[in-house]
């Protein structure tokens, strides 16, 4: 296939490496450095896809990041993205594009019709019709509409890139490399800043790559370059292409994404497909131009209306016609460039000039080429419906309201120009306020909050000579601030030609008779009529305005139409545009991935995996692992064909009739020291602790402030003025910042210090009637003896040649014993118990196997303990001191705190002895009661009872220390059971706690 | 996200920080007798308010200690940081 709208020569592309790809299953060709649109250009297709609500063919309208039409579901390497512009995506090999929003074909679109009942779809129109009857809403109305107003679809498989964060800190982060990023960035990185220069373009340079400009002798390009390679082997500067700064946030914050890989078939290896820089920076300039806005008028969308800055740069940039009898509708001096650009490559432009009689150095030389100009001329309508075939244009009088008689002009394209509108999203976010600038009919930033400053046409400064000059002395002042270095740049010679005023004009009025529909917004299909409707409705506020109809809020987020929707609705209301005001810019700029955002922190990287010392043993012995926090701990150690229920029923089983190991590393501990340790805990834990000896344990709970239980866990006294506190799993952290909240805030006269040491130690409880046999044989020369290690009491001894600190604790309600050795020592350990436990018949065990074997003791844990229970609810209330104060004692006389029918734990028993009772189940007096059925309680726990050999649940029941021999039902219409049960005692094993002290 | 210059380790971001409410908050002391109404006020009741605000934070990923900053709760500025000893003054 030729590319027949291809240039014989210019352009910046690789000429001599052909690109091939598919577009829509048909095979093409462009060149390196082409965007997909570039070359879906040149190859002379123009039409992409259909539009959102009336499905009306879509061309190409920019040449970047302002697309509002060209939008496509990307095939790269296997993978698919939706919503990716075509003319920012480069082209690589084997690129594959399909267009999006119509079915079956773009040519042939079903949803067309809906361009045909136009009338009947105006603003609002969602809102007013799809509201009865309410229930065809999920049912039909919905889903079509869903169906039948997409952009794209997103893959649903797993995305095998990767992508990274970087945090970087600068001097001056600046946003965009055309003149005035340029200029700003040399002269700070000469004055020694650190200076980021991020440009959004694969290319640097900006306007300077399509302007007719001479700087110091050299092209615009020529001199673009030289900078930039001048920049690029600064040690102080990062030069980045593809990158785009999309977010301003708080205290100079930024975040740019990096395209690193997409220009690419296929991500390299090693290296991520996009990186999202976090860059605080001291100062921000940003740079980021203007971007052309349309004029508007009849049927302006048809394919083959585009800007005439976009109409320039594929000439220039890409050496490709958008037509080759283009129209060039312009209300200032860049359409006349663009017309020169035509007729510089053989072909011939007519310019209309909404303008009466301009005069400038640009329209002089346009005249010189004879070029025809139309003053005083619109185009009233393009005619054709896929492809612009024609223009009906219109002499138009000088008070810009009456058309003359319509003369139709054979055309194939029409580049528009209604002036420029400064980029300040940025600034915007930055919380800057901006002001509106009369001269050039847009808002401008206005008062700086944080540290930013806005340089050239992204400032309403539209002559390169001040963009210059500006920017060389703002980067020169700024990095002086920041590095106290001064090196003075000589000034280049600036050539370029002056242009006139433009003209105050955006909206071509309708002709007699006509009812063309005339755009604002191109992607969400707003016209000037559904604003007018929205107006009439009632809906003042701007960013009503703009819900109401969807003016702006498309995938381009209005880059092209915002400004014509201000004008038209302060033309309605008869108010300044300033007075009506623009919505709120809200990061990002333009779309960013959610890989991006979500960068490396996927899957199993979402947070840090901790494995314990000894997690390499239980892998070895088929344990299932369960995440518990960040922790990953065994579940059960699978024998044969075990399953889960299985395997916990032995391993709990073992414990109470010979012993088991269980690896309890997870928990948290704390090291607390000082003279004052025991005054800490004293006031933290709601028991006493002043008389606690050295040498023992001590159970303690701690509250919140406001008398809700926060955590539970033995602490022991090492030696004088040293404790050893342990936490549960779960609540490792917070106990931690708790403790040093009233050390550090509310009581820094206590000598204390603390310090997390959970991972210094590995632990292993051993539980079960034989477990002082397995503790004899593992420290023979120690008494561990129930004289000489009592229950809750506490030894250091030696394992082999290794110190060991053992606990006489019980969380499983046996005769046990918890062992701790320093990490580096933990496998050590783990294997010695294994092998003096052989002849005992010691087993593994794992958490599903320690929740029953507490669960049926009735020990409360992080279920019970859940943020919504005082110590009287878990039957704690013997650990309540009467003789001290502690955190949280004086909320507990509260009246809800001392009801008497208050929340209590008991004991669940189904009354079939067979039937397991699901966690989170409720209690209920009567199963048949009508809905809301009175919740009298709920299920924290459920095990099957070893002991007892059947189920056995805990709960938290309203009164429940009266409830006990009562009949109830559980109901969990999640699982939808119903079941019957008795309340028991919550200790269903060893009532009175005899095995422990055994 | 926030930059916040914490007294002993200098200029750090706001994720390496946990957020600790009002810093003008006083912990009645221990052992004393208070009306519910105080004790209401010291655990639940705390101003929303809209500008300069003493809060605390906890350099929790750096050195752990609890410090005082000042900040705009509608701008975000950040006007002054202190030491959890030094008084807000």
């Amino acid at each position: 296939m030729t590319q027949s709208f291809r240039l014989e020569s210019g352009g910046l592309i690789n000429r001599d490496k052909k690109i091939s790809f598919k577009f829509n299953g048909k095979n093409y060709f462009g060149y390196e450095g082409d965007t997909l649109a570039s070359a879906l250009i040149a190859n002379g297709v123009h039409l992409i896809g259909r539009s959102f609500k009336y499905h009306r063919p879509r061309g190409f309208f920019g040449a970047g990041v302002d697309e509002p039409y060209a939008i496509v579901q990307l095939y790269r390497n296997g993978e698919t993205e939706p919503n990716i512009k075509a003319t920012e995506q480069e082209l690589f090999e084997g690129l594959e594009a399909k267009s999006v929003n119509c079915w079956p074909s773009v040519n042939f679109d079903v949803g067309a019709i809906n361009n045909f009942l136009k009338i009947f779809l105006p603003a609002g129109f969602y809102y007013k019709t799809f509201m009865w009857p309410k229930s065809f809403w999920y049912k039909i109305y919905e889903p079509f509409i869903r169906r039948a107003a997409g952009l794209g679809t997103a893959s649903i498989k797993h995305d095998k890139e990767r992508y990274e964060h970087k945090y970087e800190y600068c001097d001056l982060l600046i946003t965009g490399s055309g003149p005035s990023g340029l200029a700003s960035a040399y002269s700070a990185a000469k004055n020694g800043a650190k200076v980021i220069l991020a440009e959004d373009k694969s290319r640097f340079g900006g306007t300077l790559l399509t302007s007719e400009v001479n700087i110091g002798n050299q092209s615009g390009k020529e001199w673009a370059d030289s900078i930039i390679s001048e920049l690029k082997e600064m040690p102080n500067v990062t030069v980045k292409n593809r990158s785009q700064v999309f977010g301003y946030y708080d205290h100079n914050m930024l975040v740019m994404s990096e395209r690193i890989s997409d220009h690419l078939p296929k991500t390299k290896k090693f290296h991520p497909k996009q990186r999202l820089w976090y860059i605080r920076a001291k100062e921000v300039l940003i740079s980021s131009g203007s971007i052309e806005r349309p004029i508007v008028f009849g049927n302006n969308d048809t394919p083959g209306v585009m800007l005439s800055s976009a109409a320039k740069e594929y000439l220039k940039v890409y050496g490709v016609l958008v037509g080759k009898k283009p129209l060039v509708f312009t209300n200032n001096d860049s359409g006349y460039e663009t017309a020169i650009e035509f007729k510089k490559n053989g072909i011939d432009p007519i310019i209309l000039d909404t303008r009466k009689e301009p005069q400038s150095e640009i329209i002089e030389e346009a005249k010189n080429m004879n070029i025809n100009i139309k003053n005083s001329y619109v185009v009233v309508a393009a005619q054709g419906y896929k492809k612009v075939k024609s223009a009906d244009v219109a002499k138009i009088s000088d008070n810009k309201e009456e058309l003359g008689s319509i003369e139709n002009i054979e055309c194939d394209c029409i580049c528009v120009s209604g002036f420029w509108t400064p980029t300040i999203h940025l600034a915007s976010q930055s919380g800057n306020k901006t002001k509106f600038n009369e001269d050039i009919d847009a808002f401008v930033p206005g008062i700086s909050k944080q540290n930013e400053k806005t340089l050239g046409a992204a400032n309403g400064i539209y002559t390169l000579e001040e963009t210059l000059k500006d920017s060389f002395e703002k980067g020169n002042l700024l990095s002086k601030k920041i590095t106290n270095n001064e090196n003075k740049i000589s000034f280049p010679n600036v050539v370029e030609k002056k242009s006139t005023v433009h003209d105050k004009f955006w909206c071509v009025p309708l002709p007699k008779g006509k009812n063309y529909k005339r755009f604002l917004d191109f992607q969400n299909d707003v016209a000037v009529s559904d604003i007018e409707i929205a107006l009439k409705e009632g809906y003042r506020s701007i960013e009503h305005v703009k819900r109401y109809t969807t003016l702006g809020m498309a995938t381009d987020q209005g880059k092209t139409s915002n400004l014509n929707g201000l004008q038209l609705v302060s033309k309605i209301e008869n108010k300044v545009v300033p007075a009506v005001g623009h919505t709120t810019f809200r990061p990002p700029y333009s779309p960013v991935s959610i890989g991006a955002i979500v960068g490396r922190e996927v899957g199993k990287h979402s947070k840090p995996t901790r494995k314990s010392p000894m997690h390499s043993w239980h892998e070895k012995n088929n344990a299932v692992f369960v995440d518990a926090g960040v922790w990953l701990r065994p579940r059960y150690y699978k024998r044969g064909e075990e399953n889960l229920f299985e395997a916990s029923k032995r391993e709990a089983r073992n414990v109470r009739t010979n012993v088991g190991v269980c690896d309890v590393t997870t928990l948290g501990k704390i090291d607390i020291k000082g003279p004052d340790a025991a005054e800490l805990l004293n006031r933290v834990y709601t028991n006493a602790w002043l008389k606690l000896p050295v040498g023992k344990a001590r159970y303690g709970v701690m509250l919140r402030e406001d008398g809700i239980v926060m955590d539970d866990g033995t602490t022991t006294r090492i030696s004088e003025n040293h404790y050893h506190m342990t936490t549960t799993t779960a609540q490792a952290a917070n106990v931690l910042s708790h403790l040093e909240y009233y050390l550090q805030l509310v009581w820094p006269e206590l000598n204390v210090n603390v310090v997390s040491t959970t991972e210094q130690w590995a632990g292993a409880a051993i539980a079960g009637p034989k477990s002082r046999e397995v503790l004899k044989k593992l420290f023979p020369k120690s008494d561990v003896s129930n004289e000489g290690l009592p229950f809750m009491g506490y030894m250091e001894a030696d394992l082999f040649g290794v110190k060991a600190k053992i606990f006489r604790i019980s969380f499983s309600g046996e005769l046990a014993y918890e062992v701790n050795v320093e990490s580096d020592n933990g496998y050590f350990m783990w294997e010695k118990i294994i092998e003096a436990g052989e002849e005992f018949g010691i087993q593994p065990y794992g958490t599903e196997a320690l929740s029953t074997l507490r669960i049926e003791m009735g020990h409360v844990a992080g279920s019970e303990l859940d943020g919504r229970t005082i110590p009287h609810d878990n039957s704690l209330e013997g650990l309540l001191s009467k003789k001290k104060d502690f955190i949280g004692k004086r909320s507990l006389s509260r009246k809800a705190f001392v009801a008497e029918d208050r929340q209590k734990i008991v004991g669940v028993v189904p009354l079939d002895k067979k039937t397991s009772i699901p966690e989170g189940s409720h209690l209920v007096k009567d199963s048949n009661a009508p809905l809301p059925n009175p919740k009298l309680g709920y299920i924290s726990a459920s095990c099957w009872s070893v002991e007892h050999d059947n189920p056995f649940s805990l709960a938290i029941l309203k009164d429940g220390k009266n409830m006990i021999g009562k009949k109830l039902f559980v109901m969990s219409p999640l699982k939808n059971k119903v079941i019957p049960v008795e309340i028991v005692s919550s200790h269903y094993v060893d009532p009175k706690g005899e095995r422990v002290r055994s | 996200m926030l930059h916040i210059k914490c007294p002993h380790c200098g200029m750090r971001s706001q994720n390496e920080f946990s957020y600790g409410g009002d810093a003008t908050v006083k912990r009645p002391e221990l052992g004393k007798e208070i009306s519910d109404q105080d004790w209401d006020n010291f655990v639940y009741n705390r101003k929303s308010l809209r500008g300069k605000h003493w809060e605390l934070w906890q350099h929790l990923s750096g050195c752990r200690q609890w410090i005082k900053v000042q900040r705009d709760t509608a701008t975000h500025e950040i006007f002054k940081t202190l030491k959890a000893n030094e008084e807000i003054s």
